[in-house]
């Protein structure tokens, strides 16, 4: 095991998969001799051509259109969408077309499509480049979405994505692409809808998507100092989303805050807390908490920017204040 | 009628005269269905442009692919589709291409090359121009044909994707059924200057022709599909068109946008059919007698599928959510 970066360990899935399929493309803009401005598919427009590394112009509902369009007719793109804010740009065809296709053809066609775009706040970006919106995505039936939390879920995550028959859409957060991981030399893949328990715990669950499986990580380590026993789940896809095991953990610790960095109202927190109650209600001595980014647009200044993202520090007053009691009363 | 130098033999005019009253026969038994309320929702009628899906469809083998709109049952019936399947389709019966789960709307024919109708205006163009992306990148020589209607040039997408077309040089023809109204609004109320100028702007080979006129649409389509297959796309064709009904069945009151006068003179002077009966005619390829048995023999088929698609079932409740994910089998079990 070598310890490698989210960067390119995305790098070596897409290089591993455009190997061994010749239908897998990668379509985006700046995406070849530039490899994308975080520099992520350096290296792939040199081994596979500019025919399956697809410089595109800046025109994301067509690129996006023109993804469906291939990948129902016998290829699998790979699209590559700078800013997850872009979202919005594609939102008719990643929406309308790609995710109702199988289901309004009654099954005969299907878009096996990948889609990789980014998220996450604190980059100084302001607000049209900060945003966290996998949870619009993963309200419309029919779209898959990946969340890795690490160098080596972003491979194996990415690789199951694109040998998967639906569209997937995988958001990467834009400030992990240099941490590094450790990931096998050897070939694996992570399949969809199995949660990870990244550290075992007895008193608490945080369950964390994305980078905030770091920041419940070191909410745990703060409160183990404490004397408080903190379990983290990383679901690692949300759709589907492995309900089976945070229940698991959730009976066992009675006490849940799930924390996600798409903005909290209407978003992945609520949805897990949520399922959570209705399924596993009598487990619980206390409230699931929800702690996602703050319900205003991403701010520029780093003064602010920095209050609108859950952090360890936050997560582990909140998880006091559950064990201690404190917060059944708003 | 324009000469079709490709098109020689009495079987070739027989089959596209053959197809357009299908279709023609399609729409009247559907707008029955409609006017009779043994059709759920609403549907938009194709009648009056017949030459445009068949001309361009008569042009292209099995593998090679359309797009299609939601005024799409023409394409659908252009491009091989059977009756039976059809209304089973647009009443959202378990026997129809989609299972019901798309309806005219959707309607697709996936073994025919047909991609599917698309309830969004040019919603579809991306998708088009993927699959010709599909044709080069591995190597096939099919090609697609997306159409959209003179309403759908008005939106963004489809300057983007003929922009990658041209640049990469893709087997595609946009084919722009221009009817002559965007809706319930006349067209050139919502097109600024030429519709074909959009697509010479970015080096596309652009022509319009005459959509009434089966033969000079299956002319230009022929011609153009051979040089697509060469590698020499994209290409655009306006045709120039109309449609008998309003937007859709419901759209019944319509003198606010169009008159009556206008209607019925494309009905009695370019009807697509009646035209290239009278070709057939007057070249000796059929007799009245033979012309008069194929039109009997649609509108039995039509009748007989009407009924058939009436007394089938319905998808069984446990399909609701089927189909969601291709390895899924019920999405919420």
């Amino acid at each position: 095991m070598r310890d490698i970066t989210l960067s390119q360990a995305v790098n070596e899935a897409l290089a591993e998969e455009m190997r061994r399929d010749e239908t897998v493309f990668i379509i985006g803009e700046d995406v070849a001799e530039a490899g994308t401005p975080f520099k992520i598919l350096s290296g792939l427009v040199e081994e596979f051509g500019t025919h399956r590394v697809v410089d595109t112009p800046i025109a994301e509902p067509g690129f996006m259109g023109i993804a469906v369009g291939a990948a129902m007719t016998g290829t699998r793109p790979v699209v590559d969408l700078m800013f997850g804010d872009f979202i919005f740009l594609i939102m008719d065809q990643l929406c309308n077309q790609a995710a109702k296709t199988h289901y309004m053809s009654g099954g005969k066609l299907s878009v096996p499509l990948v889609l990789r775009t980014n998220m996450g706040a604190t980059r100084r970006s302001a607000a049209q480049h900060s945003q966290s919106l996998h949870a619009l995505v993963a309200h419309i039936p029919g779209l898959k979405v990946a969340m890795p939390s690490s160098a080596y879920e972003a491979k194996g995550l990415l690789k199951t994505a694109i040998r998967d028959n639906n569209p997937v859409v995988i958001f990467e957060d834009k400030l992990m692409y240099q941490d590094k991981a450790p990931v096998p030399e050897e070939e694996y893949l992570i399949p969809f809808g199995e949660a990870h328990v990244k550290r075992e715990g007895s008193d608490i669950t945080l369950v964390g998507t994305s980078s905030m499986v770091q920041v419940a990580e070191k909410a745990a380590e703060i409160l183990a100092s404490e004397g408080i026993s903190a379990e983290v789940i990383d679901p690692r896809t949300i759709v589907p989303l492995d309900m089976d095991t945070i229940n698991e953990s959730v009976r066992k610790t009675s006490r849940c805050i799930v924390i996600d960095e798409g903005h909290q109202s209407f978003g992945v927190t609520s949805e897990i807390a949520s399922r959570i109650m209705e399924q596993s209600f009598y487990h619980l001595d206390g409230p699931v908490i929800r702690m996602g980014a703050m319900d205003v647009p991403i701010p520029f200044s780093p003064a602010l920017e920095d209050l609108t993202v859950p952090t360890p520090e936050g997560v582990a007053a909140t998880a006091r204040k559950l064990m201690a009691g404190e917060m059944f009363h708003g | 009628m324009s000469p079709a130098k490709n098109k020689t033999n009495s079987e070739d005019y027989l089959r596209m005269y053959t197809q357009m009253a299908r279709i023609r026969t399609f729409e009247d038994n559907a707008n029955q269905l409609y006017l009779s309320a043994k059709m759920p929702g609403l549907t938009h009628m194709y009648s009056g442009e017949e030459a445009v899906a068949v001309g361009v469809c008569e042009a292209l083998k099995v593998t090679d692919k359309i797009t299609s709109t939601h005024r799409g049952h023409g394409h659908c019936v252009a491009k091989g589709a059977e009756f039976k399947q059809m209304f089973c389709e647009l009443l959202g019966k378990e026997e129809g291409y989609c299972r019901g789960k798309g309806g005219s709307m959707h309607i697709a024919d996936q073994s025919n090359g047909n991609l599917g109708a698309n309830a969004i205006v040019g919603g579809s163009m991306g998708i088009a121009t993927g699959a010709a992306f599909t044709a080069k990148m591995l190597g096939h020589d099919d090609v697609t044909v997306c159409f959209f209607g003179d309403g759908a040039t008005a939106q963004g997408l489809m300057y983007e994707v003929m922009n990658m077309a041209a640049l990469w040089s893709l087997p595609v023809i946009y084919a722009c059924e221009n009817n002559g109204y965007s809706e319930y609004t006349r067209t050139e109320e919502i097109a600024a200057g030429s519709i074909t100028a959009r697509a010479e702007a970015f080096g596309i080979e652009a022509h319009q022709v005459d959509g009434q006129d089966v033969l000079a649409v299956n002319t230009l389509t022929t011609d153009l599909v051979a040089r697509a297959r060469k590698g020499e796309g994209p290409f655009f064709m306006e045709l120039m068109t109309y449609r008998y009904h309003g937007h859709h069945v419901g759209d019944i009151n319509r003198e606010y946008y169009r008159s009556k006068e206008e209607e019925a003179d494309w009905k009695e002077h370019r009807d697509p059919i009646l035209r290239f009966r009278a070709h057939l005619l007057k070249e000796g390829l059929a007799t009245e007698a033979e012309i008069d048995t194929l039109n009997a023999n649609i509108a039995a088929d039509a009748q007989a599928a009407v009924a058939y698609a009436l007394a089938a079932k319905y998808p069984d409740a446990s399909e609701v959510d089927m189909h969601v994910f291709t390895d899924v089998a019920h999405a919420l079990a």
